[in-house]
């Protein structure tokens, strides 16, 4: 079973949203042209991903699942039949909108010094990918308990906070360099965010517990034969 | 259809000049991929075989026309305040109907495809075609700016797909092209020594073949480079 930390750290690193899913190009591309605004961006991102995803991991499993409205009557069996997933999207799409509204809403009011940071990013990030996407991961992924879910939550937005920044320092750097003129702008950042993926796929040879490689396995065996396969730790 | 013609104002034809141009626009100069770079968000994640980027392809051109023609039929009616909530439910439903459709009829494609069915929902080109052109044209106008912005994005997606599918498969739309390369039945190039270049389905690379695009793209037409 991956614990909480597996789930966070893999979501930073070897499943990070940008490099591995390309979630959240669009702002990626666009709001990346120097470092002050795509950190205000990443930190809005963080933001409504540790508020959103909670938040549609209970509807998802209070709501949506099928069997997940037994909780209101143990013994109604058309309430335990019920599978409300086809409206899934409509549901997650309409929560990260609102409460996208309601945050921005809320800052202003009670922050306005993290307002005048965020403020003109949070509308953009209603119609983020990663939002979306986190939400989707999340209910296909199936995690067990919300802490997981917000792990999850908090290590993606992390994980795009980083991506976002380095390809807001790297493009600082690039314009001062000769780029061929046909690949400026557009292109050269994306052949960046390229290579930079490929360096972030270094990170998908950590061995979290939960996939642990064949050859790991045969160690294991090897050592100690007597060991419950289950159990992943290498024998000190 | 002459009558009516006469009693109203001069009527466009359904497919002048104009009309025509909003389908071919798309395609090249105002490619919604490489020049307004709209959509990349879903467009790369699913380059890595033909026919996952063809049915991806299909079912944002079914969105993007149905929902530009209702946005732009409710165009009056929208409060401006709240109308980023209309477009997302009303493309939201139309994601629910693709996805069930894609569900019952293609239920491997679907499961390749996982999340990122839903993902058309948040993807640029749609949000962005609602508020630039729907919001403010006529229902036949919009249909066919739709039509045109799906097929720019279409072929940019299953171009990249192609080299990719090509290049780290061997296969177009899962038909083997060089042969096959299953240890002891090799035939056709791999018998030869040929390899798969397996770099090809690895994420990252979409990004690249796109921008090797762009590059391609702005070198033929000078307008489009940018200054930095």
């Amino acid at each position: 079973m991956e614990t909480t930390l597996d789930i966070f750290v893999k979501a930073i690193f070897s499943e990070n949203m940008i490099f591995a899913y390309f979630l959240g190009m669009c702002s990626y591309l666009a709001v990346s042209k120097t470092v002050k605004t795509a950190v205000g961006l990443g930190a809005a991102v963080i933001f409504v991903l540790l508020v959103t995803v909670p938040v549609n991991y209970l509807l998802e499993n209070y709501l949506l699942k099928e069997g997940a409205l037994a909780w209101i009557d143990p013994n109604n069996q058309a309430l335990a039949d019920m599978d409300l997933s086809f409206l899934s999207f409509i549901m997650f799409i309409a929560v990260v909108a609102s409460i996208v509204q309601l945050v921005e809403m809320l800052v202003e009011k009670f922050a306005p010094a993290l307002y005048g940071a965020l403020g003109i990013f949070l509308p953009l990030i209603a119609v983020n990918c990663s939002i979306l996407g986190a939400a989707l991961f999340m209910s296909e992924r199936q995690y067990s308990t919300i802490g997981d879910a917000t792990a999850f939550a908090v290590g993606s937005g992390i994980g795009w906070f980083i991506a976002i920044v380095a390809i807001a320092a790297i493009r600082e750097k690039v314009r001062y360099s000769n780029v061929p003129a046909p690949l400026r702008g557009l292109g050269i950042t994306f052949i960046l965010t390229g290579l930079m993926g490929i360096a972030f796929m270094s990170f998908m040879g950590i061995d979290y517990k939960s996939e642990k490689k064949d050859d790991a396995k045969v160690v294991t065996s090897q050592l100690a034969p007597n060991n419950n396969t289950n159990t992943n730790k290498l024998p000190e | 259809m002459s009558e009516v013609a006469k009693t109203k104002e001069p009527k466009e034809p359904l497919f002048s000049k104009k009309n025509k141009q909003l389908v071919t626009d798309p395609l090249t100069d105002n490619n919604p991929i490489t020049i307004q770079v709209l959509g990349i968000c879903s467009a790369l994640a699913i380059t890595v075989q033909v026919k996952q980027a063809v049915v991806m392809s299909i079912s944002v051109m079914f969105v993007l026309i149905l929902g530009n023609m209702i946005i732009s039929m409710l165009r009056n009616l929208i409060p401006s305040r709240i109308r980023i909530i209309v477009q997302l439910v009303v493309v939201a439903s139309l994601v629910i109907i693709v996805d069930q459709l894609l569900a019952a009829f293609m239920p491997d494609v679907s499961e390749q495809l996982s999340v990122f069915v839903g993902l058309i929902i948040t993807n640029c080109i749609i949000m962005g075609r609602f508020e630039a052109f729907a919001m403010a044209n006529k229902p036949w106008p919009s249909i066919m700016d739709g039509f045109g912005n799906a097929l720019g994005y279409a072929w940019i997606l299953v171009l990249v797909a192609v080299v990719r599918e090509l290049l780290g498969s061997g296969s177009l739309y899962g038909y083997k092209i060089f042969g096959s390369a299953i240890p002891g039945e090799e035939w056709g190039l791999y018998t030869m020594g040929y390899a798969n270049n397996n770099m090809m389905i690895l994420p990252p690379m979409a990004l690249i073949v796109v921008g090797i695009i762009i590059w391609v793209q702005r070198s033929r037409n000078k307008a489009l480079i940018e200054e930095h």
